[in-house]
């Protein structure tokens, strides 16, 4: 579980986080959204620690992270993998290569059983036959699953996923989202996911935290955001007509109004 | 950012380079692959140019030593000098801050970029100690044999041109070599070397690691490291010439 007690982060007189806390549950796929500018990205780079914050205190269950020493930090850091928006992968390795990089980096295992671990990880994520490819010669659904192969492979106790569908088709992105709701669950971690997605919201949303102007706007479940009478947080997720009628709509359903096609008819006629 | 904060930043990476590596190993394979890159990967150029400057050498300076009192075989030391003392490390490093400087900042400043180095440090590792200190170790242990090679090809330059012009037969050119040589002018021409060194890896290393932007900004990191380079190596030139010789 992650705590995140007052976080304030400002660049010279602009203030990105104005004061957030949050609380990211372990086993399930913590999601912070918001529009660009909005501080989700400033927000999940205090996270992770390649900011530092003004004040406040992010505690990795129950270790104070923000008052660790930068060697302790580098301690804490090998329990978290992350997914980066471009997935960050080393252009001049293979996914082989890359996906052994912090094996090779942090551990004292043969060859033969770091081998098998990437072997195991890139089957997880349905990649078993690109191991012998470079990044350049990876599609961008690919290159993400790589991404999560190799924020996976130390076992990682935190999992942090910047956009982790910006750039790809809809039905990768449900693969992707999918890849890291069954990552969450069956490694029993705590996910952080930073997104603009609406599909991620709807499919993978545990917990919601809503950010606007470096504020905690909003926090809920994917279940609930659909009842949320939150304007602010409505206008960003159903941002389209198309998405403002969808809601409408599975208002109807819940609330009983539509029950079978022959009612669904009868509404759209009147 | 002004000079001062920038030097007080380009210190701190330094400092910061300093750790206890996380993985030897891995540490070292790095410092090879680096000894590779930087030294195999510059033989060619630094061997061009050095046989071109040892011949013009010889040319030019047969062309103005016209009198006959002067014995022929002073061609000879004056390559040797020039070359041992100046062309050898001097020449040789400026274009190597041309080509190893650009390549190291734009190498950088790509992985900065593509957060590559982000990913690293979210890893645990010291991407300073990771990424720029094997360059410059690197660097230390290959330029100073890149400048000994470059020492020999330009004295066999001049050798070589003297003899198929006929204007310095190799007899009487070799023998200029040898009449009043002082062994000092090496050592001090490897210690220009080490020092050009450190230069043309530690502040292209700097520009390219605090890269802030898009494909724009890492060519102007490359072209502003590889002119802070040149001006930094010709600074060192004058207060070592005017500190040891």
């Amino acid at each position: 579980m992650i705590v995140i007690e007052h976080i304030k982060k400002g660049f010279a007189d602009k203030t990105v986080i104005a004061d957030v806390s949050a609380t990211f549950e372990t086993g399930k796929c913590n999601l912070i959204i918001g529009a660009s500018g909005s501080g989700k990205t400033v927000l999940m780079k205090c996270l992770v620690g390649l900011l530092e914050p003004d004040a406040g205190n992010i505690i990795y269950d129950g270790t104070n992270f923000t008052q660790l020493d930068a060697d302790h930090k580098k301690i804490m850091r090998r329990k978290i993998g992350m997914l980066f928006q471009g997935s960050a992968l080393f252009d001049s390795m293979t996914v082989e290569s890359n996906v052994m990089f912090p094996l090779d980096m942090f551990t004292n295992q043969t060859k033969a059983e770091k081998q098998k671990r990437v072997d195991e990880v890139l089957d997880r994520v349905n990649l078993g036959e690109a191991h012998k490819k470079f990044p350049a010669e990876l599609s961008g659904g690919m290159k993400k699953r790589v991404g999560i192969a190799r924020a996976i492979v130390l076992n990682p106790q935190f999992l942090f996923c910047d956009e982790p569908n910006s750039g790809l088709d809809p039905q990768t992105s449900l693969v992707i989202d999918k890849l890291i709701k069954e990552i969450t669950t069956e490694f029993n971690i705590t996910t952080v996911v930073n997104t603009h997605d609406m599909n991620s919201v709807m499919e993978i949303g545990d917990k919601i935290i809503y950010m606007y102007q470096g504020n905690k706007e909003w926090e809920g479940s994917n279940a609930e955001i659909i009842f949320s009478k939150n304007e602010r947080l409505n206008n960003f997720i159903f941002a389209s007509e198309f998405l403002k009628d969808a809601k409408d709509m599975r208002m109807l359903e819940v609330k009983g109004k539509i029950q079978n096609d022959r009612d669904m008819d009868k509404l759209l006629n009147s | 950012m002004n000079i001062f904060s920038r030097l007080g930043e380009f210190l701190l990476m330094i400092k910061g380079m300093f750790t206890k590596p996380e993985h030897w190993r891995m540490y070292w394979k790095e410092l090879m692959h680096q000894c590779v890159e930087l030294g195999i990967g510059s033989l060619g150029i630094v061997s061009i140019i050095s046989v071109f400057i040892g011949a013009v050498s010889t040319l030019q300076t047969a062309y103005q030593f016209v009198s006959p009192i002067i014995p022929r075989s002073v061609i000879a030391q004056i390559v040797r000098d020039s070359v041992i003392l100046e062309f050898a490390p001097t020449i040789t490093c400026i274009v190597l801050a041309g080509v190893v400087g650009s390549k190291i900042s734009s190498e950088l400043g790509n992985m900065r970029v593509s957060e590559q180095i982000d990913a690293l440090e979210i890893m645990g590792i010291n991407t300073k100690a990771y990424l720029i200190l094997p360059k410059i170790i690197a660097a230390l242990i290959t330029i100073p044999l890149l400048v000994i090679i470059a020492m020999t090809l330009g004295i066999w330059g001049g050798r070589m041109i003297g003899d198929l012009t006929g204007i310095l037969p190799h007899e009487i050119y070799d023998r200029g070599l040898w009449d009043s040589f002082v062994p000092y002018n090496v050592t001090f021409s490897l210690t220009k070397a080490y020092t050009f060194a450190f230069i043309i890896t530690a502040i292209p290393a700097y520009f390219g690691y605090n890269v802030r932007g898009g494909a724009l900004e890492i060519g102007r990191a490359s072209t502003t490291a590889v002119v802070t380079s040149c001006i930094m190596i010709l600074l060192a030139d004058y207060i070592l010439a005017a500190i040891l010789l």
